[in-house]
């Protein structure tokens, strides 16, 4: 490979020698969310490639073949009309489109981040006693915090999940608008302050994997990145009894000491977590004294004035009504006073 | 809440300077300090080289009377054409300073350019290539061109024009003053919140003022071109009857009329957050920075579309020209361009399918993206189609448009490719992403400047520009494009993401130094450009050419080259498409040597000048908090205006005389003269 060739000899690097070819996660990711979304991407490739290419080729044909020098090629100076070109014309993009966005309406709805997953591999149905591993993340600057509500343990730059499980992942921000993205896992989802996004992924086999975020946050993003851990059951439970004993413990002013801007945080594990602490990020009312948007909300919703901002939320709703429960919604989330 | 921003001294230094002190100021001895320093010692040994030049051979009221203060939309185009020149050499050192950090910040290697530093570079580089460079030099075409097509003396606001244009250079003076005075923004090109909301210092608002500014007259420039159209075109020139370069003008400037007052409207309330401390786009108080995101792409999606539509005219020029041939589906074309105007914006939220709307919201803006593309392949198969059985000449213009068609249509298919919702969350702000729209800004934009630069060259200058080194810039260009932004298609499909200023997976750097080779055979492209244009100008007298080179079709060819102020003698009747042409064919095209009138044209004004000067110091003093200064500048904005509106004399009338000399002894084919002598 001549242009290889060429770049050892400019840098000699060692990398070259020893990296070889990264494999091309968005050709063939692990999860099998991801996987789904690759294959509509090839396929609808291959679809535009059976106009584009033809086209191109035409383009250079037709241009050598009536180059002006040629003199043998017809030359017609008038032909500047023709209904059955025409339709040819609009004809062909139309048929390419309506076959390219069939793929991606069907697509864009079975594949909704929002939806639970209805298998976790193709073909094998989700169990019905499986309840998905639920786990809500905080983009802070510049790292990730993921709660585990099921096992009340939090962990900073450090994401695992047993393999074939689905996941339910609730997200939102502390400051920034990040973009959470695990290519192996499933296409990414915004984070954002002060609201909730959703996504339910699963991984299907082992490995660990590179997480980041993939929305530009400021000075430490770069940093931000973070290891997906794809496990057997039985690893999963080992490291989360790894992650409990380490026997920190994330509260109100743990939280606080962690949100602060850092560039290159390490892996952090908490093994017990203050549990409305995801909800009172989300609900922007952390700190002592402030009042929680979902008691606003509440407020205004009682008041008879619906709050106009619920339109302009993500679909997870604004964070008062985060939860479909709405008992839980219209509860008052702790203040700290 | 800014007050706290201001330095600690006296508080008549602060109400003298705002909050602008010696710390904005690069004089430290680090290496970002001392890449600064270098390039300003550069850029004032180059500006004082080109003053003291000017001084000497005494050209200032030349320069004055003739370029400052002109209405005439052929000087006002070539300016803008300069100004985007300029600016390209300008964005181009910014990605070369890009691509040489991602190339060798790998490992134990941070790189030259600390975060913060990189951060500034990737935001001016898009929004200098897109505001100074794409923007400069599409109105700096419609200018020269359109009214010369559409048979018109000159636009229909000529005072607006010139207003335009200073505006845009005021834009581009903010922006050069914060490459050294102070920082500039680290919010990227958009100045998305929460980056822009939080970045305390002078940049985002040299960011907000400098696009203010070029926002304003890039809107001037539009509503000039469609009053231009719809009212100045020559009797007998039907809609249907213009050329496509003047029907995309059209939907252009119908583009920009429209959109560009988002912008304004979302740029204002990112400063009243900034300056008053309310709270559209923060997370507190209701605010939602989702508003900014929205309301800034139903701007950012139509100017994307605002920048490659002047150039589909361009090609659908400079194909028939080249093959001898009408262009193939006339009706298609334009049909195809207003539906591309129209769907343009139906299409924004395409930018952000992964925020969360859900899948009935995500499919509608999937399919509405991917309908502009059905409009788009039409255009491509009508230039295939004419120049079917034409004589294709394969000069440089052609070979403009050659590759065009295929970096183009590759450019496209990545772009449908990340119109497939589910696809795009995983492709979406990697840098397959970025790889996409350079493949269509460089494919399209870029490439099609070029073509119409070497196309109507000679019709502003009456000679040709140089074979040789047009042909060098086109290889360059398109080879460098290819190895530049080939490897991030690669690394996108690694699932890299966007700008990153420093990599920990050494099998990446391979394909960032390939990046990197590309953006130096693309600087050789620009390098080849500006050698070009300096030997076409050497040898000017051996490519002098006469007003129609190229055997033209369209009205622009029928007048001298360079076109007298007037542009048109006799204002011409036109009877069909490609009217030049069609005189040409039923000899129609002998010039009335006698019986010339006075003509009446729009007289100069320093008023352009003044108003943007003022309006460039006002932005400064905003940026800095010298509220007596921003204060003062503004207040002499309005004096200005109302200043300028008294002026009663703002024609004056060419005497028949002097039109009579020019027609006689212009810049004319040599031939055509001899017949009509």
């Amino acid at each position: 490979m001549p242009v290889k060739r060429l770049l050892g000899l400019l840098l000699a690097a060692p990398a070259l020698l020893l990296g070889g070819c990264q494999k091309m996660v968005l050709l063939h990711p692990d999860g099998l969310v991801a996987s789904e979304q690759s294959h509509m991407m090839i396929v609808t490739t291959a679809i535009l490639a059976s106009i584009i290419f033809p086209v191109i080729v035409a383009c250079f044909v037709v241009a050598w073949r009536y180059r002006a020098s040629n003199k043998r090629a017809t030359y017609d100076p008038k032909w500047d009309h023709s209904p059955q070109v025409e339709l040819l014309v609009w004809g062909w993009p139309v048929l390419i489109i309506m076959a390219v966005g069939g793929i991606s309406w069907v697509g864009t709805h079975r594949l909704d981040p929002y939806q639970p997953l209805a298998q976790v591999a193709k073909g094998t149905p989700v169990p019905a006693n499986d309840p998905p591993l639920q786990v809500d993340v905080v983009s802070l600057r510049w790292k990730w915090l993921f709660f585990y509500p099921q096992y009340g343990i939090a962990t900073v730059n450090q994401l695992a999940a047993p393999v074939d499980r689905p996941i339910a992942f609730k997200l939102t921000s502390d400051a920034m608008m990040d973009s959470f993205f695990v290519p192996a896992l499933a296409g990414q989802i915004y984070t954002m302050p002060g609201m909730q996004t959703q996504l339910h992924a699963v991984i299907n086999k082992p490995g660990s994997y590179r997480g980041f975020s993939a929305n530009y946050s400021g000075e430490g993003f770069t940093d931000m990145r973070f290891k997906f851990l794809g496990m057997s059951q039985a690893d999963f439970s080992q490291w989360v009894a790894k992650v409990r004993s380490s026997g920190q413990s994330l509260d109100t002013a743990s939280y606080e000491q962690l949100a602060k801007p850092e560039r290159n945080a390490p892996v952090g594990y908490y093994a017990h977590f203050q549990p409305d602490l995801f909800q009172r990020i989300l609900n922007r009312c952390v700190e002592p004294g402030q009042v929680c948007r979902s008691m606003l909300m509440a407020e205004d919703a009682r008041g008879g004035a619906a709050s106009d901002m619920a339109s302009m939320q993500p679909r997870g709703q604004p964070g008062a009504t985060a939860d479909s429960d709405p008992s839980k919604a219209a509860a008052p989330v702790t203040t700290v006073h | 809440m800014l007050p706290h921003t201001m330095p600690h001294r006296a508080a008549i230094w602060n109400f003298i300077f705002g909050r602008l002190s010696l710390a904005a100021f690069p004089l430290g001895s680090n290496l970002e300090d001392r890449i600064v320093q270098f390039t300003f010692i550069g850029v004032v040994v180059i500006g004082v080289a080109i003053l003291a030049a000017i001084t000497k051979y005494r050209k200032w009221g030349y320069l004055w009377r003739e370029w400052f203060t002109t209405v005439d939309h052929k000087k006002l185009g070539i300016m803008y054409m300069i100004l985007g020149t300029v600016m390209l050499v300008r964005g181009f050192a910014d990605a070369i300073m890009m691509r040489s950090q991602q190339a060798f910040a790998f490992g134990a290697n941070m790189g030259y350019l600390p975060p913060h530093h990189f951060d500034q570079i990737f935001s001016a580089h898009g929004s200098i290539m897109i505001f100074f460079v794409a923007m400069a030099y599409i109105i700096g075409l419609m200018n020269y061109v359109m009214p010369l097509q559409i048979g018109s003396r000159d636009v229909a606001f000529p005072y607006l024009n010139n207003l335009g244009f200073w505006l845009t250079f005021g834009g581009v003076v903010l922006f050069m003053i914060s490459l050294f005075v102070g920082d500039f923004s680290t919010a990227g090109w958009l100045g998305y919140p929460p980056v822009s909301e939080l970045q305390q210092g002078p940049g985002v608002d040299y960011y907000i003022w400098g696009l203010q500014l070029s926002g304003v007259g890039s809107l001037l420039s539009g509503i000039n071109f469609v009053v231009t159209i719809l009212k100045m075109r020559a009797p007998g020139m039907t809609l249907m009857k213009m050329p496509v370069f003047t029907w995309t003008t059209l939907c252009t400037s119908g583009l920009i009329v429209v959109s560009f007052p988002f912008l304004t409207a979302s740029l204002l309330m990112l400063s009243i957050d900034r300056y008053l401390g309310t709270h559209f786009f923060t997370s507190g108080m209701g605010g939602n920075l989702m508003l900014y995101i929205n309301l800034i792409w139903v701007w950012g999606h139509p100017e994307v579309y605002i920048l490659i539509l002047p150039l589909f005219g361009v090609y659908s020029e400079i194909v028939p020209t080249f093959s001898k041939k009408p262009l193939f589906g006339y009706s298609s074309m334009v049909y195809a361009t207003v539906a591309i105007m129209v769907l343009s914006y139906l299409v924004w939220l395409h930018h952000f399918f992964t925020m969360g709307s859900g899948p009935a919201v995500n499919s509608f803006f999937s399919l509405t993206t991917m309908l502009i593309s059905i409009p788009t392949g039409v255009k491509i198969f009508n230039w295939l189609f004419t120049m079917y059985r034409g004589r294709v000449h394969l000069s440089v213009p052609m070979l403009w448009v050659l590759g065009f068609l295929f970096t183009f249509s590759l450019g496209g298919m990545t772009g449908v490719m990340l119109s497939v919702a589910p696809a795009d969350f995983l492709l979406h702000n990697s840098l397959f992403l970025v790889a996409h729209f350079h493949n269509v800004i460089i494919g399209g934009v870029v490439f099609g400047i070029f073509a119409a630069i070497n196309y109507w060259f000679p019709k502003a200058f009456g000679f040709k520009l140089n074979e040789f080194w047009g042909k060098v810039t086109f290889w360059c260009w398109f080879i460098g494009f290819w190895v530049a932004f080939g490897p991030l298609y690669i690394m996108g499909l690694m699932g890299v993401t966007r700008r990153l200023s420093h990599f920990t997976d050494m099998s990446l750097q391979k394909w960032e130094i390939a990046a990197w080779i590309g953006a130096l055979i693309i600087f050789c492209g620009i390098a080849a450009f500006i050698i070009q244009i300096a030997v076409s100008i050497k040898d000017r007298k051996k490519l002098a050419c006469g007003n129609d080179p190229w055997d033209g079709r369209t009205l622009e060819w029928s007048t001298s080259s360079p076109p007298p102020e007037y542009n048109f003698a006799f204002i011409p009747n036109v009877r069909d498409r490609d009217a030049w042409m069609d005189m040409k064919e039923n000899g129609g095209d002998r010039r009335p040597m006698e019986g010339f009138n006075l003509i009446h044209m729009p007289k100069n004004t320093a008023s352009g000048v003044v108003i943007a000067a003022l309006g460039c110091i006002c932005g400064f003093a905003l940026t800095w908090f010298i509220w007596w200064l921003a204060i003062a500048s503004f207040i002499g904005i309005f004096v200005a205006i109302i200043v300028h509106a008294f002026t009663y004399r703002s024609d004056h009338h060419i005497p028949a005389a002097d039109v009579s000399h020019f027609e006689h002894t212009g810049n004319w084919n040599p031939e055509q003269q001899g017949v009509a002598a």
